[in-house]
């Protein structure tokens, strides 16, 4: 198995929530209110959407400062493919790369070789080919792709629920047939049918905005969230923040919930899918 | 009974341990999840999320008292010390062995064995033993398993290697 390390510290993030950040400053007020890791970049998914234009790697300066403000790990985007925006994230001593949608494709034929890298990668997947496609090629971590900037949290549970019924079908498949399909070695969906889920964390990921729905996708079983958008885009950021953390600790517990989820302003405002002109999902092979 | 504070990180690791090694185990995220207790994990993950959720929840409080072995791997070593719940007095520098590129995992000499158990992740580094720390094993000359009475500590994480020793060692 290649980097034992990474997948090592993607353990240690579980039960945790990793939260988007654009500068020192939010990565301060994540690390305050309970984030596990905080996920440079230079504008939020939904900001993205917004804009439009091309979606590149953040500048490294900006990697630094917020390297240099908080203690919990540091995680930042590289773009589909494009393995000099990783090798730049490594030499800045990055602690986990995010190959990402949420960023505009550099490659359309392959993703980063992450075999290659002593840093760890996470990647997105809609399905389990996707997802083993990832591993085989080196991740270290998952998270099921929702629809990013969108606070709508349909696609985030469309992606698990696939998942897990595809992983559950095993059993009855010719495993060889499928691993030919998926492009990956026939070991990996052994392993995977005989562990009955896969042999890497799993987050979830994507539209994401309140403590109820981080608390959905632990109870569908996901190790863990990524907020993007859903912090920094509500009302009371800060509050926001604390809530989802205490909700995805105590995401069996629903009079927690309650009362982690009363007055915290409102949530990011919210879209739905079938109004988007991109849909981020659907980037990479 | 030995339980494992359950608010974050890797928990599961140390329950499959542990239960591989022959203990029942359960986890803990209230104050009431420690009654018949007979000891606890505090697991690896970040130690601001844990000792946060500890000082939330009064757990923190109720540890200073408790009167069973607690074993603390990576981020729990880090509540356990002297600055924090000050249960071991010992004084460790937080991700001092560097970001994730110098996360390694190696054997280490523990108690006349070779363990293949060293899984160091962001390791916090003990900087200081106090008088009455026994060191178990060392790494590098830096001491890396510590014990005080009932109160143990490690910068690894023996739980995500296959050995159970360790925790036969603290919790029989």
């Amino acid at each position: 198995m290649f980097n034992e390390e990474g997948k090592n510290l993607a353990q240690m993030l579980k039960g945790g929530v990793i939260m988007d950040v654009t500068n020192a400053e939010q990565a301060k007020i994540a690390e305050a209110a309970g984030a596990c890791s905080v996920m440079a970049l230079e504008r939020v998914p939904s900001d993205i959407r917004k804009e439009g234009g091309v979606a590149r790697m953040s500048d490294p300066q900006m990697i630094k400062d917020i390297q240099a403000a908080v203690t919990i790990p540091v995680m930042a985007k590289v773009r589909i493919g494009h393995m000099v925006e990783a090798q730049i994230l490594e030499a800045l001593e990055i602690d986990f790369i995010d190959e990402s949608e949420v960023l505009t494709p550099a490659d359309p034929f392959a993703h980063v070789v992450k075999k290659d890298f002593k840093v760890p990668f996470v990647c997105g997947a809609t399905n389990l080919g996707e997802a083993l496609r990832r591993i085989n090629e080196g991740a270290s971590m998952i998270r099921t792709k929702g629809e990013a900037g969108t606070g709508n949290v349909i696609e985030a549970v469309r992606h698990i629920k696939t998942i897990q019924a595809e992983i559950a079908d095993l059993g009855g498949k010719n495993l060889a047939e499928l691993a030919e399909l998926y492009r990956v070695p026939v070991e990996l969906l052994e392993q995977v049918r005989d562990l009955g889920r896969l042999p890497v964390v799993n987050f979830a990921a994507g539209g994401i905005a309140t403590p109820a729905d981080a608390a959905l996708c632990m109870q569908m079983g996901c190790d863990g969230v990524f907020v993007g958008s859903g912090i920094f885009k509500s009302s009371d950021p800060l509050k926001m923040a604390k809530a989802i953390v205490e909700a995805t600790i105590h995401f069996r517990d629903p009079k927690k919930l309650a009362e982690i989820s009363s007055g915290l302003g409102s949530a990011m405002p919210g879209l739905n899918i079938e109004d988007l002109s991109v849909r981020m999902q659907s980037r990479g092979i | 009974m030995i339980g494992v504070l359950a608010f974050h990180g890797g928990f599961a690791e140390h329950i499959s341990t542990l239960r591989k090694a022959g203990f029942e185990s359960c986890e803990v995220r209230s104050v009431q999840d420690l009654s018949g207790l007979s000891g606890l994990i505090i697991p690896g993950g970040e130690s601001t999320v844990i000792w946060k959720f500890l000082e939330k929840t009064g757990l923190g409080e109720a540890l200073r008292v408790a009167k069973f072995p607690i074993y603390g791997t990576c981020a729990g070593m880090i509540v356990l010390a002297k600055d924090k719940l000050g249960l071991i007095d010992i004084s460790v520098e937080r991700n001092a062995y560097g970001r994730q590129v110098a996360s390694f995992i190696t054997d280490l000499e523990i108690v006349g064995r070779i363990l293949p158990v060293g899984h160091f992740i962001r390791a916090p580094k003990i900087t200081r033993v106090g008088e009455g720390v026994e060191v178990l094993a060392s790494h590098d000359g830096v001491p890396v398993f510590v014990r005080q009475g009932n109160i143990w500590a490690s910068s690894f994480h023996p739980e995500l290697s296959a050995e159970t020793s360790i925790h036969e060692m603290i919790f029989s």
